[in-house]
Protein backbone atom coordinates (compact mmCIF):
# COMPACT_ATOMS: atom_id res chain seq x y z
CA UNK A 1 0.00 0.00 0.00
CA UNK A 2 1.23 3.49 -0.79
CA UNK A 3 0.45 7.01 0.31
CA UNK A 4 -2.57 8.41 -1.52
CA UNK A 5 -3.35 11.94 -2.70
CA UNK A 6 -6.38 13.96 -1.62
CA UNK A 7 -7.60 17.51 -1.17
CA UNK A 8 -9.35 19.32 1.66
CA UNK A 9 -12.02 21.50 0.10
CA UNK A 10 -10.89 24.16 2.59
CA UNK A 11 -8.33 24.88 -0.15
CA UNK A 12 -11.02 26.31 -2.44
CA UNK A 13 -12.68 28.50 0.21
CA UNK A 14 -12.25 31.78 -1.65
CA UNK A 15 -14.03 30.30 -4.64
CA UNK A 16 -16.81 28.56 -2.72
CA UNK A 17 -17.38 31.58 -0.43
CA UNK A 18 -18.18 33.65 -3.51
CA UNK A 19 -20.02 30.75 -5.15
CA UNK A 20 -17.60 30.71 -8.05
CA UNK A 21 -17.20 26.96 -7.52
CA UNK A 22 -19.86 24.58 -6.29
CA UNK A 23 -19.39 21.13 -4.78
CA UNK A 24 -19.34 19.47 -8.20
CA UNK A 25 -16.66 21.89 -9.45
CA UNK A 26 -14.54 21.09 -6.39
CA UNK A 27 -14.83 17.33 -6.67
CA UNK A 28 -14.31 17.32 -10.46
CA UNK A 29 -11.21 19.51 -10.06
CA UNK A 30 -9.72 17.12 -7.50
CA UNK A 31 -10.52 14.10 -9.67
CA UNK A 32 -8.86 15.72 -12.68
CA UNK A 33 -5.68 16.08 -10.62
CA UNK A 34 -5.81 12.44 -9.64
CA UNK A 35 -6.42 13.50 -6.04
CA UNK A 36 -9.24 11.10 -5.30
CA UNK A 37 -9.50 11.60 -1.54
CA UNK A 38 -11.99 14.31 -0.58
CA UNK A 39 -11.98 15.99 2.82
CA UNK A 40 -14.57 18.54 3.88
CA UNK A 41 -15.23 20.89 6.74
CA UNK A 42 -18.81 19.67 7.05
CA UNK A 43 -20.35 22.99 7.96
CA UNK A 44 -18.52 24.79 5.16
CA UNK A 45 -19.71 22.42 2.46
CA UNK A 46 -23.13 21.56 3.87
CA UNK A 47 -25.07 24.68 4.85
CA UNK A 48 -27.09 24.19 8.02
CA UNK A 49 -24.75 21.80 9.81
CA UNK A 50 -24.86 21.45 12.78
CA UNK A 51 -27.48 23.87 14.19
CA UNK A 52 -30.07 23.31 11.45
CA UNK A 53 -29.16 19.80 10.25
CA UNK A 54 -28.70 18.77 6.62
CA UNK A 55 -31.37 17.25 4.39
CA UNK A 56 -30.88 13.82 2.88
CA UNK A 57 -31.01 15.33 -0.62
CA UNK A 58 -27.71 17.16 0.00
CA UNK A 59 -26.09 13.97 1.27
CA UNK A 60 -27.44 12.02 -1.72
CA UNK A 61 -25.92 14.65 -4.02
CA UNK A 62 -22.56 14.23 -2.27
CA UNK A 63 -22.60 10.46 -2.82
CA UNK A 64 -23.72 10.95 -6.41
CA UNK A 65 -20.79 13.31 -7.11
CA UNK A 66 -18.26 11.12 -5.32
CA UNK A 67 -19.38 8.16 -7.47
CA UNK A 68 -19.57 10.21 -10.68
CA UNK A 69 -15.93 11.32 -10.38
CA UNK A 70 -14.65 8.07 -8.86
CA UNK A 71 -13.51 9.78 -5.67
CA UNK A 72 -13.28 8.60 -2.06
CA UNK A 73 -14.77 10.34 1.01
CA UNK A 74 -11.91 10.74 3.51
CA UNK A 75 -12.77 13.08 6.37
CA UNK A 76 -15.38 15.40 7.81
CA UNK A 77 -13.66 18.09 9.89
CA UNK A 78 -15.98 19.06 12.73
CA UNK A 79 -15.63 21.95 15.15
CA UNK A 80 -17.45 21.24 18.48
CA UNK A 81 -18.47 24.72 19.58
CA UNK A 82 -18.02 24.27 23.30
CA UNK A 83 -18.34 28.06 23.70
CA UNK A 84 -21.84 28.04 22.20
CA UNK A 85 -23.26 29.57 25.39
CA UNK A 86 -22.04 33.01 26.31
CA UNK A 87 -20.12 33.04 29.58
CA UNK A 88 -20.03 29.30 30.21
CA UNK A 89 -18.45 26.24 28.65
CA UNK A 90 -20.74 23.54 27.28
CA UNK A 91 -21.21 20.77 29.90
CA UNK A 92 -19.17 17.58 29.43
CA UNK A 93 -22.09 15.30 28.52
CA UNK A 94 -23.34 17.78 25.97
CA UNK A 95 -19.88 17.97 24.41
CA UNK A 96 -19.85 14.19 24.08
CA UNK A 97 -23.34 14.29 22.55
CA UNK A 98 -22.12 16.93 20.10
CA UNK A 99 -19.23 14.69 19.02
CA UNK A 100 -21.66 11.78 18.60
CA UNK A 101 -23.78 14.03 16.38
CA UNK A 102 -20.75 14.64 14.15
CA UNK A 103 -19.95 10.92 14.16
CA UNK A 104 -23.45 10.36 12.76
CA UNK A 105 -22.86 13.06 10.16
CA UNK A 106 -19.53 11.50 9.19
CA UNK A 107 -21.29 8.15 8.81
CA UNK A 108 -23.85 9.76 6.49
CA UNK A 109 -21.01 11.13 4.36
CA UNK A 110 -19.33 7.73 4.32
CA UNK A 111 -16.00 8.99 5.66
CA UNK A 112 -13.76 6.77 7.79
CA UNK A 113 -12.41 9.74 9.76
CA UNK A 114 -13.67 12.88 11.42
CA UNK A 115 -11.20 15.57 12.43
CA UNK A 116 -11.26 16.91 16.00
CA UNK A 117 -9.67 20.23 16.85
CA UNK A 118 -6.70 20.08 19.17
CA UNK A 119 -8.51 22.19 21.79
CA UNK A 120 -11.08 19.44 22.47
CA UNK A 121 -10.69 17.78 25.88
CA UNK A 122 -9.23 14.27 25.44
CA UNK A 123 -11.72 12.95 28.03
CA UNK A 124 -14.56 13.99 25.72
CA UNK A 125 -12.98 12.04 22.87
CA UNK A 126 -12.41 8.97 25.05
CA UNK A 127 -16.07 9.11 26.13
CA UNK A 128 -17.24 9.34 22.51
CA UNK A 129 -14.88 6.61 21.24
CA UNK A 130 -17.17 3.57 21.80
CA UNK A 131 -19.87 5.21 19.69
CA UNK A 132 -17.30 5.99 16.99
CA UNK A 133 -16.21 2.33 17.00
CA UNK A 134 -19.85 1.27 16.58
CA UNK A 135 -20.18 3.51 13.55
CA UNK A 136 -16.84 2.52 12.04
CA UNK A 137 -15.36 5.99 12.38
CA UNK A 138 -12.09 7.18 13.87
CA UNK A 139 -11.79 10.48 15.74
CA UNK A 140 -8.54 12.11 14.68
CA UNK A 141 -7.17 14.99 16.72
CA UNK A 142 -5.46 17.53 14.50
CA UNK A 143 -1.92 18.17 15.72
CA UNK A 144 -1.40 21.70 14.48
CA UNK A 145 1.13 24.45 15.16
CA UNK A 146 1.89 25.81 17.72
CA UNK A 147 1.32 22.31 19.11
CA UNK A 148 3.49 19.40 18.07
CA UNK A 149 4.11 15.77 18.95
CA UNK A 150 6.33 16.56 21.95
CA UNK A 151 3.98 19.13 23.47
CA UNK A 152 2.65 18.08 26.90
CA UNK A 153 -0.97 18.48 25.73
CA UNK A 154 -0.39 16.04 22.84
CA UNK A 155 1.50 13.65 25.11
CA UNK A 156 -1.46 13.76 27.49
CA UNK A 157 -3.77 13.00 24.56
CA UNK A 158 -1.64 10.07 23.43
CA UNK A 159 -1.64 8.69 26.98
CA UNK A 160 -5.42 9.04 27.23
CA UNK A 161 -5.85 7.30 23.86
CA UNK A 162 -3.54 4.43 24.90
CA UNK A 163 -5.23 4.03 28.26
CA UNK A 164 -8.67 3.87 26.61
CA UNK A 165 -7.46 1.08 24.34
CA UNK A 166 -9.84 2.31 21.65
CA UNK A 167 -8.71 1.96 18.04
CA UNK A 168 -11.12 4.81 17.20
CA UNK A 169 -8.79 7.47 18.64
CA UNK A 170 -5.94 8.89 16.62
CA UNK A 171 -4.12 11.86 15.19
CA UNK A 172 -4.21 13.97 12.05
CA UNK A 173 -0.94 15.91 11.78
CA UNK A 174 -0.98 19.26 9.98
CA UNK A 175 2.27 19.75 8.07
CA UNK A 176 2.37 23.42 9.09
CA UNK A 177 4.12 22.30 12.28
CA UNK A 178 7.22 21.52 10.19
CA UNK A 179 7.72 25.10 8.99
CA UNK A 180 11.43 25.12 8.24
CA UNK A 181 11.60 28.61 6.69
CA UNK A 182 9.60 31.80 7.09
CA UNK A 183 6.96 31.72 4.31
CA UNK A 184 7.62 34.36 1.61
CA UNK A 185 3.87 35.10 1.34
CA UNK A 186 3.78 35.99 5.06
CA UNK A 187 6.72 38.31 4.68
CA UNK A 188 5.17 39.98 1.65
CA UNK A 189 1.90 40.59 3.50
CA UNK A 190 3.70 42.12 6.50
CA UNK A 191 5.68 44.35 4.16
CA UNK A 192 2.41 45.51 2.59
CA UNK A 193 1.30 46.34 6.14
CA UNK A 194 4.34 48.60 6.50
CA UNK A 195 7.11 46.43 7.98
CA UNK A 196 10.54 47.81 7.05
CA UNK A 197 12.78 45.68 4.87
CA UNK A 198 15.59 45.53 7.45
CA UNK A 199 13.17 44.36 10.13
CA UNK A 200 11.68 41.74 7.81
CA UNK A 201 15.21 40.56 6.87
CA UNK A 202 16.07 40.24 10.56
CA UNK A 203 12.97 38.18 11.38
CA UNK A 204 13.37 35.85 8.40
CA UNK A 205 17.06 35.29 9.26
CA UNK A 206 16.27 34.79 12.96
CA UNK A 207 13.70 32.16 11.98
CA UNK A 208 16.32 30.39 9.84
CA UNK A 209 18.72 30.51 12.78
CA UNK A 210 16.03 29.05 15.07
CA UNK A 211 16.27 31.95 17.53
CA UNK A 212 13.77 31.79 20.40
CA UNK A 213 10.67 33.79 19.48
CA UNK A 214 10.83 35.97 22.61
CA UNK A 215 14.35 37.13 21.73
CA UNK A 216 13.24 37.97 18.20
CA UNK A 217 10.28 39.99 19.49
CA UNK A 218 12.64 41.91 21.79
CA UNK A 219 15.07 42.41 18.91
CA UNK A 220 12.31 43.88 16.75
CA UNK A 221 11.30 46.22 19.59
CA UNK A 222 14.89 47.39 19.88
CA UNK A 223 14.93 48.11 16.14
CA UNK A 224 11.97 50.42 16.72
CA UNK A 225 9.45 47.97 15.32
CA UNK A 226 5.87 48.23 16.42
CA UNK A 227 2.39 47.15 15.24
CA UNK A 228 2.82 45.02 12.13
CA UNK A 229 6.56 44.46 12.82
CA UNK A 230 5.76 42.99 16.23
CA UNK A 231 2.92 40.97 14.71
CA UNK A 232 5.38 39.56 12.16
CA UNK A 233 7.81 38.63 14.95
CA UNK A 234 4.97 37.14 17.01
CA UNK A 235 4.21 34.59 14.27
CA UNK A 236 7.33 32.86 15.60
CA UNK A 237 5.49 32.15 18.84
CA UNK A 238 2.95 30.06 16.96
CA UNK A 239 5.18 28.34 14.44
CA UNK A 240 8.38 26.37 14.60
CA UNK A 241 10.44 23.93 12.58
CA UNK A 242 9.58 20.75 14.44
CA UNK A 243 11.03 17.50 13.12
CA UNK A 244 8.87 15.38 10.79
CA UNK A 245 10.43 12.28 12.35
CA UNK A 246 8.56 13.04 15.60
CA UNK A 247 5.54 11.51 13.85
CA UNK A 248 7.22 8.10 13.89
CA UNK A 249 6.34 7.36 17.53
CA UNK A 250 2.66 7.78 16.70
CA UNK A 251 2.35 6.13 13.29
CA UNK A 252 -0.13 3.51 14.49
CA UNK A 253 -2.56 6.30 15.37
CA UNK A 254 -1.92 8.59 12.36
CA UNK A 255 -4.59 7.95 9.72
CA UNK A 256 -4.96 11.17 7.76
CA UNK A 257 -2.72 14.15 7.04
CA UNK A 258 -3.28 17.81 6.22
CA UNK A 259 -0.89 18.73 3.45
CA UNK A 260 -0.83 22.34 4.63
CA UNK A 261 0.92 24.75 2.31
CA UNK A 262 1.22 28.50 2.02
CA UNK A 263 2.54 28.80 -1.50
CA UNK A 264 3.59 26.56 -4.35
CA UNK A 265 6.05 28.18 -6.72
CA UNK A 266 5.92 27.69 -10.50
CA UNK A 267 8.62 25.05 -10.18
CA UNK A 268 6.52 23.02 -7.74
CA UNK A 269 8.30 23.91 -4.50
CA UNK A 270 6.73 24.83 -1.13
CA UNK A 271 9.47 27.20 0.08
CA UNK A 272 8.63 26.89 3.77
CA UNK A 273 7.65 23.25 4.40
CA UNK A 274 10.07 20.38 3.67
CA UNK A 275 7.79 17.96 1.84
CA UNK A 276 10.66 15.76 0.65
CA UNK A 277 11.62 15.03 4.26
CA UNK A 278 7.99 14.65 5.27
CA UNK A 279 7.22 12.06 2.59
CA UNK A 280 10.43 10.19 3.44
CA UNK A 281 9.40 9.98 7.10
CA UNK A 282 5.87 8.90 6.23
CA UNK A 283 7.21 6.17 3.97
CA UNK A 284 9.60 5.07 6.69
CA UNK A 285 6.67 4.87 9.11
CA UNK A 286 4.62 2.80 6.68
CA UNK A 287 1.91 5.42 6.28
CA UNK A 288 -0.58 4.46 3.59
CA UNK A 289 -3.40 6.97 4.11
CA UNK A 290 -4.11 10.21 2.27
CA UNK A 291 -2.19 13.47 2.25
CA UNK A 292 -4.93 16.03 1.69
CA UNK A 293 -3.78 19.34 0.20
CA UNK A 294 -4.73 22.21 2.45
CA UNK A 295 -4.01 25.55 0.79
CA UNK A 296 -3.76 28.21 3.46
CA UNK A 297 -1.79 30.83 1.55
CA UNK A 298 -5.11 32.26 0.35
CA UNK A 299 -5.59 34.29 3.52
CA UNK A 300 -2.07 35.76 3.20
CA UNK A 301 -2.61 37.19 -0.29
CA UNK A 302 -6.33 37.93 -0.56
CA UNK A 303 -5.81 41.56 0.54
CA UNK A 304 -3.66 41.99 -2.56
CA UNK A 305 -4.86 39.58 -5.23
CA UNK A 306 -7.56 37.01 -5.74
CA UNK A 307 -6.04 33.62 -4.84
CA UNK A 308 -5.76 31.10 -7.68
CA UNK A 309 -6.57 28.18 -5.41
CA UNK A 310 -6.98 25.59 -8.16
CA UNK A 311 -3.54 26.33 -9.64
CA UNK A 312 -1.96 26.32 -6.18
CA UNK A 313 -3.49 22.93 -5.35
CA UNK A 314 -2.53 21.60 -8.79
CA UNK A 315 1.10 22.54 -8.18
CA UNK A 316 1.10 20.81 -4.80
CA UNK A 317 -0.42 17.72 -6.35
CA UNK A 318 2.35 17.70 -8.97
CA UNK A 319 4.92 17.90 -6.16
CA UNK A 320 3.22 15.10 -4.24
CA UNK A 321 2.88 12.87 -7.32
CA UNK A 322 6.60 13.29 -7.95
CA UNK A 323 7.57 12.64 -4.33
CA UNK A 324 5.34 9.57 -4.26
CA UNK A 325 6.83 8.27 -7.48
CA UNK A 326 3.54 8.39 -9.33
CA UNK A 327 3.20 9.18 -13.01
CA UNK A 328 1.79 12.68 -13.45
CA UNK A 329 -1.83 12.50 -14.61
CA UNK A 330 -2.75 14.57 -17.67
CA UNK A 331 -4.17 17.62 -15.91
CA UNK A 332 -1.10 17.80 -13.71
CA UNK A 333 1.22 18.30 -16.64
CA UNK A 334 0.08 21.76 -17.73
CA UNK A 335 -1.77 24.61 -16.15
CA UNK B 1 -9.91 36.17 6.18
CA UNK B 2 -12.45 37.23 3.56
CA UNK B 3 -12.29 40.69 5.21
CA UNK B 4 -12.61 42.51 1.93
CA UNK B 5 -15.65 40.45 0.97
CA UNK B 6 -17.71 41.11 4.11
CA UNK B 7 -19.80 43.90 2.59
CA UNK B 8 -21.66 42.87 -0.54
CA UNK B 9 -21.13 45.44 -3.33
CA UNK B 10 -24.11 47.44 -4.56
CA UNK B 11 -26.34 46.25 -1.73
CA UNK B 12 -27.06 49.50 0.11
CA UNK B 13 -30.71 50.46 0.51
CA UNK B 14 -32.50 53.03 2.63
CA UNK B 15 -35.98 53.85 3.87
CA UNK B 16 -37.64 56.16 6.41
CA UNK B 17 -36.77 53.64 9.14
CA UNK B 18 -33.07 53.29 8.43
CA UNK B 19 -30.62 51.69 6.02
CA UNK B 20 -29.49 48.17 5.22
CA UNK B 21 -26.90 46.25 3.22
CA UNK B 22 -25.93 42.63 2.71
CA UNK B 23 -23.05 41.27 4.75
CA UNK B 24 -21.15 38.05 5.06
CA UNK B 25 -19.31 36.46 7.96
CA UNK B 26 -15.50 36.83 7.61
CA UNK B 27 -14.81 33.19 8.32
CA UNK B 28 -14.06 29.87 6.63
CA UNK B 29 -17.15 28.22 8.08
CA UNK B 30 -20.53 29.38 9.36
CA UNK B 31 -21.44 30.04 12.96
CA UNK B 32 -24.49 29.51 15.17
CA UNK B 33 -26.06 32.87 15.92
CA UNK B 34 -25.34 32.64 19.67
CA UNK B 35 -21.64 32.97 18.87
CA UNK B 36 -21.96 36.29 17.03
CA UNK B 37 -20.97 38.61 19.85
CA UNK B 38 -21.29 41.92 18.09
CA UNK B 39 -22.00 43.61 14.80
CA UNK B 40 -20.83 47.21 14.63
CA UNK B 41 -21.85 49.56 11.84
CA UNK B 42 -20.90 53.12 11.05
CA UNK B 43 -22.22 55.24 8.22
CA UNK B 44 -19.95 58.12 7.18
CA UNK B 45 -18.11 57.79 10.47
CA UNK B 46 -21.27 57.88 12.58
CA UNK B 47 -21.67 54.74 14.72
CA UNK B 48 -25.06 53.06 14.90
CA UNK B 49 -25.95 52.21 18.53
CA UNK B 50 -25.82 48.45 19.21
CA UNK B 51 -29.52 48.32 20.15
CA UNK B 52 -30.40 49.73 16.71
CA UNK B 53 -28.65 46.96 14.76
CA UNK B 54 -30.68 44.04 13.33
CA UNK B 55 -29.75 40.91 11.43
CA UNK B 56 -32.26 39.50 8.96
CA UNK B 57 -31.69 35.89 7.98
CA UNK B 58 -33.92 32.98 6.92
CA UNK B 59 -37.06 35.12 7.13
CA UNK B 60 -36.39 36.28 10.69
CA UNK B 61 -35.12 39.56 12.11
CA UNK B 62 -32.99 39.49 15.25
CA UNK B 63 -31.62 42.12 17.59
CA UNK B 64 -28.04 41.46 18.68
CA UNK B 65 -29.25 40.71 22.18
CA UNK B 66 -31.76 38.15 20.88
CA UNK B 67 -29.07 36.48 18.75
CA UNK B 68 -27.02 35.68 21.84
CA UNK B 69 -29.47 32.94 22.82
CA UNK B 70 -30.38 31.64 19.36
CA UNK B 71 -29.11 28.06 19.19
CA UNK B 72 -31.22 26.77 16.30
CA UNK B 73 -30.22 29.09 13.48
CA UNK B 74 -26.88 29.83 11.91
CA UNK B 75 -25.19 32.20 9.54
CA UNK B 76 -23.67 29.91 6.94
CA UNK B 77 -20.33 30.07 5.16
CA UNK B 78 -20.46 32.86 2.58
CA UNK B 79 -24.18 33.39 3.18
CA UNK B 80 -25.47 36.93 2.63
CA UNK B 81 -27.51 38.26 5.56
CA UNK B 82 -29.28 41.60 5.60
CA UNK B 83 -27.66 43.93 8.13
CA UNK B 84 -30.10 46.61 9.19
CA UNK B 85 -29.46 49.90 10.97
CA UNK B 86 -32.58 51.43 12.51
CA UNK B 87 -32.11 55.13 11.90
CA UNK B 88 -35.14 57.37 11.39
CA UNK B 89 -34.83 59.18 8.08
CA UNK B 90 -32.35 56.70 6.64
CA UNK B 91 -29.48 57.86 4.42
CA UNK B 92 -29.58 60.51 1.72
CA UNK B 93 -29.02 59.47 -1.91
CA UNK B 94 -25.36 59.47 -2.99
CA UNK B 95 -22.08 57.95 -1.82
CA UNK B 96 -21.68 56.63 1.72
CA UNK B 97 -18.77 55.11 3.59
CA UNK B 98 -20.09 52.04 5.34
CA UNK B 99 -18.00 50.29 7.97
CA UNK B 100 -19.10 46.88 9.19
CA UNK B 101 -17.32 44.85 11.89
CA UNK B 102 -18.16 41.44 13.36
CA UNK B 103 -16.92 40.00 16.64
CA UNK B 104 -17.14 36.22 16.86
CA UNK B 105 -16.73 33.80 19.75
CA UNK B 106 -14.83 30.92 18.21
CA UNK B 107 -14.39 27.97 20.56
CA UNK B 108 -10.88 26.94 19.58
CA UNK B 109 -9.36 30.43 19.49
CA UNK B 110 -7.72 31.85 22.62
CA UNK B 111 -8.98 35.32 21.69
CA UNK B 112 -12.21 36.86 20.38
CA UNK B 113 -11.56 38.16 16.87
CA UNK B 114 -13.10 41.30 15.44
CA UNK B 115 -12.94 41.67 11.68
CA UNK B 116 -13.84 44.81 9.76
CA UNK B 117 -14.59 45.86 6.22
CA UNK B 118 -15.06 49.39 4.90
CA UNK B 119 -16.61 50.16 1.55
CA UNK B 120 -17.95 53.09 -0.41
CA UNK B 121 -21.51 52.23 -1.35
CA UNK B 122 -23.81 54.38 -3.40
CA UNK B 123 -27.49 54.93 -2.85
CA UNK B 124 -29.62 55.75 -5.87
CA UNK B 125 -31.90 58.75 -5.61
Amino acid sequence: MAIKRGVSLYSFQNDTFQQKMDLEDCIRTCAEMGARGIEVIGEQTFWGWPECGVEDAAIDNWHHLIAKYDCVPVSHDYMLDYKRYKGRIMPFDEQVASVRNDIDFGARLGVPYIRSLVSIDPDVLVAAAPYAEEKGIKLLTEVHAPLHFDHPWILRMAEAFEKSGSPALGFLPDMGMFLHAFPPVWRAKFERMGVRKDVADYIVKAYEDRVLSEYVILGVREMGGEGPALAMAETLRHNAAFEPKRMLDHMDRIHNIHGKFYEMTADYVEPSIPYDQIVAVLNQGGYDGYICSEYEGNRWIEDFEEPDSVEQVRRQQVMLARLLGEPEPAMLQAA
Amino acid sequence: MMDNKMIVENSLESSDKGFAFYGRLPYYRGLGLSMIEDIAITADGEPVPRENVRLHLHGKTYTLEQMETVYDDRWNFGEQAKIIAMMPGGLAPGEHTIEYAVRMRVSYLPFVPTTKDVKQLSLAA
